[in-house]
């Protein structure tokens, strides 16, 4: 009856094999930045953090969200929401970052000291 | 053609579910693709603006971020990442059987995602009704005690658990048994899919249970306390009740990590009465502004956690449904990308905000 319906030529089922794989992946580089936070020095943990979880975050959208055998134009719009956040932040910290010194010429009032803790 | 009435509406142009304002089902999914990555960049820039908060701060202060960390234990974040992860994973499974027309294992691997993120929530429960016990709240409440709260409530007592935990654990608690009832009703009844239905449902209350268990086993093993695992020490001193003079030596070396002065702490073992953790008159002045944005990202996260669940009980239904064909397939692939992003936005908050030193 389903005449002009061609019924698999667009579905794409990942293997099974890959999913699993990109999943191994995943959680060794989880272990990679635990076993790594607190390991190196002031500036780059961070770095160092944010860039395996820049290389996760690429793994689950290439492979989990099908990214690879993706139309380019809804990549495309992923990818745009991606660099006005940046453009977000970097903006933002530029500007605030400009008046960051004249922060602590305005008066603010003392806050009261916590309590120092209970000794029962 | 055109009749309002769907009774009569001409079958044999299209299948079942596909529209018929679509030329065909190709079409109505990758219209649908479009739809939900659009809705995925709307997420992207609802959290950027937390994002960006984060980002600030911590550039500008990161005193703040340094001294409140360690109230975070990073074991639980861990544990929290790899189920989501695996979550991501039974997701991706899904989708494919989907695409394959294979309805019970589409049913079986949704109901994995979404106990795991059931899971998910019953570890934050823990996380987050111990910080309370402790008083850490979002900055203009913060009022951190290194006494814990004592329980008041008789499930509390009798458990040994916070009473957040009890306040918190209510809403499951009534989903697990309502769910329950209804999953026996039904299938005695003769509605064995709705049966079904409440029954995988229950399942996933359930999955709630096996989290806030697991945790609190964990906060019960390390001695709960600041962070929990010994492995995060603080940078700042624990209260010492009685070793003053360890308090002075102590002082000298506030840098140092991994502090090997300050293993001791209180004698009394009984979480609720023990007081340890870091001395609260260390704290520069506005510690409680990272708990001011931990709260808000991983609460606007678990918020969407749980709609996750909501959209895959979904998903789950129309799957026990057997509506899923290889050219129809469209909600799970869709419903898989938001879960999907929820993951990968987990992926940034724990290191962001678990894994600072």
């Amino acid at each position: 009856m389903a005449d002009h319906h061609d019924h698999t030529s667009f579905a794409h089922p990942v293997s099974v094999k890959l999913l699993v794989t990109v999943f191994v992946a995943l959680i060794l580089l989880t272990i990679l930045t635990v076993v790594s936070a607190g390991q190196l020095p002031r500036p780059f943990g961070l770095w160092v953090a944010m860039g395996i979880a820049t290389v996760k975050a690429a793994l689950v959208m290439l492979f989990f969200m099908h990214m690879f055998w993706d139309k380019p134009f809804n990549i495309m719009a992923f990818m745009s929401s991606l660099l006005f956040a940046s453009l977000f932040i970097s903006m933002t910290l530029m500007d605030t970052g400009h008046y960051q010194d004249t922060i602590d010429q305005f008066p603010r009032e003392p806050v009261a000291q916590p309590a120092a803790p209970a000794q029962p | 053609m055109a009749t309002a009435d769907t009774q009569v509406h001409d079958e044999h142009e299209h299948g079942e579910f596909i529209a018929h304002h679509f030329d065909n089902a190709e079409q109505q999914y990758d219209s649908g693709k479009l739809g939900i990555w659009v809705f995925l960049v709307t997420e992207v820039l609802f959290f950027s603006g937390l994002f960006v908060a984060y980002t600030l701060y911590r550039s500008h202060h990161p005193e703040i971020f340094d001294q409140a960390h360690v109230f975070l234990d990073k074991w639980l974040g861990g544990l929290n990442t790899v189920v989501l992860l695996f979550s991501s994973l039974t997701m991706a499974l899904g989708v494919r059987y989907a695409q394959l027309g294979k309805n019970k294992l589409v049913a079986f691997f949704v109901l994995i995602t979404m106990v795991c993120a059931a899971v998910f929530i019953g570890v934050k429960a823990i996380e987050y009704s111990h910080k309370w016990d402790q008083g850490i709240l979002v900055s203009s409440a913060f009022n951190y005690t290194t006494v814990h709260a004592v329980p008041a409530t008789a499930i509390g007592k009798a458990l040994h658990i916070s009473d957040y935990l009890v306040y918190l654990s209510a809403v499951p608690a009534i989903l697990l048994i309502g769910f329950l009832i209804a999953a026996v009703g039904f299938t005695v009844g003769g509605k064995k899919i709705l049966g079904i239905f409440c029954g995988c449902m229950a399942i996933t209350a359930g999955g709630y249970f096996l989290g806030a268990v697991g945790a609190q086993v964990y906060m019960n093993a390390t001695d709960g306390g600041v962070g929990g695992s010994h492995a995060s020490q603080p940078i700042l001193l624990y209260a010492q009740e009685d070793h003053a003079a360890d308090d002075q030596a102590g002082t000298e070396h506030a840098v140092d990590d991994h502090g090997d002065g300050n293993e001791e702490h209180s004698a009394d073992d009984h979480g609720a009465q023990a007081s340890h953790g870091p001395d609260p008159t260390k704290f520069v002045r506005d510690i409680g502004i990272f708990f001011s944005i931990y709260y808000c990202m991983t609460g606007l996260h678990a918020f969407h956690i749980i709609g996750g669940i909501i959209a895959l009980a979904w998903i789950l239904w129309r799957s026990l449904l057997g509506q899923w064909r290889s050219d129809y397939f469209g909600p799970v692939d869709y419903v898989g990308l938001y879960w999907h992003l929820v993951d990968l936005i987990w992926i940034f908050l724990f290191p962001m905000l678990y894994l600072i030193d």
